[in-house]
């Protein structure tokens, strides 16, 4: 098992009465960039700290390469960044203040792994005597990440960096992980947004604490059983309720400018259905098939959770 | 040790920059020992006297003059009717009424036994229990003097035990020498005590926390280097403020510095404790303000800083025995007044060395890195 960074045995964990972790069990290659997606409160950040020793499992073991993180968690303090959802910098110190402090706890300087952070380092640099405090959010995201990388993790552990941060900065942001993984590192990342599971190696499906699916992305928007008809015309509602009374249709959901839908065996043609919300009112139809994506897996899954409940 | 010394680096730059940190730190003792010390005095000076006097002879007004003669007593009123004195000390214009009943002179004049009545507002316990002292003893003078005035008569000398008093350590009985040391003692544990437990929780409101207890660091470094900024911050407290009572107040310096700022030491150790205790079990700085204040306030009046603790009933000063604050301000006043040495402060001493080891181990072993 030497090319497993991360090992999850059965994990739960409990809050009094919520079980915010059901029997979780996978496993992370060693360089993998792997995706925890689920909505909030699925039990993501849970995970992470159990993971980062911030929190004792009920039931299981986890080990990091190779370190069980109850028994030898000072072992894992040493290779594991953590950045958690709200990561924190001291608001009233520099950014090259905060960089420097962060260093320190972890017993490194920045010069020695300043390799890793360059790239990164680089954008914030004009801005290194400015207060954290002062920084823009993306900026505050890349100082964070500085932080968490200085000491070199074989490991990095990120708990939905990309919330609240900006569309261009959640690109730039996938980038650095990247370039990251290219340096072997192994990364953790969770997030509630399904555009970013696709570049991930693996992606894992949460929600309740229990693991939906593990797969790679493509396999799991693969795995979807039927094929999606991505509907729209010039008024929206009224489309979807006429959508709901359409002869053989499964699942109906709005889906950015799209409602999606899922058929039965029934009324699988595209002219059949056009005619149909014609007949209805509709103006400026337009009816095509997809390929679904992590999303539409994602509402199939929960919904087929339900039916098993 | 060098991550500890970087950490403490860290505390100064966040504590300097600041921006309400620097006049807190200065103006705090400034306000503290000018204001309270010349404010909060138990001295009794100018009680508002009113007078009524239904008598109207020479022996009333020359019980009158005596109250007036007195820098106790000021003249606030004077009228002929009882109920207008009544009605002076309800509208707290007057703090005592004074009320010579009719046929006062004439009574004395004929040898009987007469009285004359002082209604005072007692609100103030203590202030009401001073003006009666004073009244007692104006009396007694006054006493004295018709007896006296009488011995021509009797041909009899009366004798009187008299008194002569010396008073120690404080020989002008001077109320700022009493209460700057007890003032010092305030500064202290107030800087000590929120500065330390503010200061972890603050780590843990803005998430900071987390990254640290992620870190290899281990814990008697973090609490090091926390602990160690309000030291050296809190004994700077101290010595400022003894060089404004040097300076302001002239107050007495009689015994060993060093000494003094060893017990300082050691006493900012038990407060660093407690401040770290508060802040283990508070989530927000709000908590931990409220759980700080309660104590403080409950340790410093009992402290025998504003009342003697003498004057507790038993139960009170047997629960002192374990306040440290208490041991403190004996500790501070006695090498500041009385210059005292180590001899005579070593039970104290020895008491808040063992309190600093028990609140700092329990407050460390209940610091967890893991929740």
């Amino acid at each position: 098992m030497q090319d497993q960074a991360v090992i999850i045995r059965q994990v739960s964990k409990s809050y009094g009465n919520t079980r915010a972790l059901r029997d979780i069990s996978f496993q992370v290659g060693k360089g993998e960039l792997f995706g925890l997606i689920g909505p909030d409160g699925a039990g993501k950040t849970s995970l992470f700290r159990i993971l980062t020793t911030l929190l004792l499992p009920d039931q299981g073991s986890v080990t990091i390469e190779g370190y069980d993180v109850v028994k030898q968690y000072r072992k894992i303090r040493n290779l594991a960044g953590y950045m958690p959802g709200r990561f924190s910098l001291y608001q009233d110190l520099s950014v090259e203040e905060n960089l420097k402090f962060f260093a320190t706890i972890f017993g490194t300087t920045i010069k020695e792994n300043y390799h890793l952070i360059r790239d990164i380092y680089v954008q914030i640099e004009p801005f290194k005597d400015r207060l954290a405090g002062k920084l823009s959010g993306g900026m505050k995201q890349k100082l964070a990440l500085c932080c968490c990388l200085v000491h070199k993790p074989a490991i990095l552990v990120l708990d939905e960096p990309t919330t609240g941060v900006d569309a261009i900065s959640r690109k730039e942001f996938w980038e650095m992980l990247g370039r990251l993984k290219a340096e072997g590192i192994t990364i953790l990342v969770s997030t509630p947004y399904m555009d970013e599971a696709s570049l991930c190696d693996r992606i894992a499906l949460i929600e309740k604490g229990s693991i939906m699916a593990i797969d790679r992305p493509e396999n799991i928007s693969g795995s979807f059983s039927k094929p999606i008809w991505a509907v729209r015309s010039r008024e929206m509602y009224p489309l979807l309720i006429d959508l709901r009374q359409y002869p053989g249709v499964e699942k109906v959901y709005l889906f950015g400018q799209y409602i999606h839908l899922t058929l039965g065996n029934e009324g699988q043609e595209p002219g059949r259905m056009k005619k149909f919300l014609e007949d209805k009112g509709h103006e400026e139809v337009e009816i095509k098939v997809i390929t679904p994506g992590i999303e539409d897996s994602f509402i199939e899954l929960m919904s087929q959770q339900k039916r098993h409940e | 040790m060098r991550t500890i010394l970087f950490l403490i680096q860290k505390e100064f730059l966040q504590i300097f920059r600041n921006k309400g940190m620097i006049p807190i730190i200065f103006a705090v003792p400034i306000v503290q020992l000018v204001i309270i010390v010349h404010a909060a005095t138990f001295e009794l000076k100018n009680v508002n006297l009113y007078v009524v006097d239904n008598d109207r002879t020479t022996t009333s007004r020359s019980i009158i003059h005596q109250f007036e003669g007195s820098h106790f007593f000021s003249l606030s009123g004077f009228s002929f009717n009882y109920s207008d004195g009544e009605e002076s000390l309800r509208r707290n214009s007057s703090d005592a009424v004074l009320c010579i009943p009719r046929g006062f002179e004439k009574k004395l004049v004929e040898g009987q036994s007469t009285g004359f009545q002082m209604v005072v507002n007692a609100i103030n316990g203590s202030a009401g229990g001073l003006i009666n002292g004073y009244t007692v003893s104006m009396v007694n003078e006054f006493n004295r003097g018709l007896s006296s005035g009488r011995a021509n008569f009797t041909l009899t000398k009366p004798k009187f035990i008299d008194l002569t008093y010396s008073f120690w350590y404080n020989p002008e009985l001077n109320y700022t020498t009493f209460m700057v040391p007890g003032i010092l003692v305030i500064l202290v544990t107030v800087i000590s005590l929120l500065l330390s437990g503010m200061n972890i929780v603050k780590e843990k409101e803005i998430g900071t926390i987390e990254q640290i207890n992620v870190s290899p660091i281990r814990k008697y470094q973090f609490i090091t280097g926390k602990l160690v900024p309000t030291l050296i911050i809190a004994l700077f407290e101290l010595s400022f403020g003894l060089v404004i009572g040097k300076i302001f107040f002239n107050i007495p310096l009689e015994g060993n510095l060093l000494l003094l700022f060893l017990s300082a030491f050691i006493y900012i150790l038990v407060i660093l404790g407690m401040g770290l205790m508060v802040s283990t079990f508070a989530n927000t700085q709000q908590q931990a303000m409220f759980v700080s204040f309660f104590f403080m306030i409950v340790f410093l009046l009992m402290s025998g800083l504003f009342t003697s603790v003498e004057n507790m009933p038993q139960w009170a000063q047997t629960l002192n025995q374990i306040n440290p604050v208490a041991h403190f301000i004996r500790i501070i006043r006695m090498i500041l007044l009385k210059g005292s040495g180590f001899q005579d402060i070593q039970n104290n001493l020895a008491y808040l060395l063992g309190l600093a080891f028990l609140s700092l181990s329990l407050a460390i072993r209940r610091y967890r890195k893991t929740v």
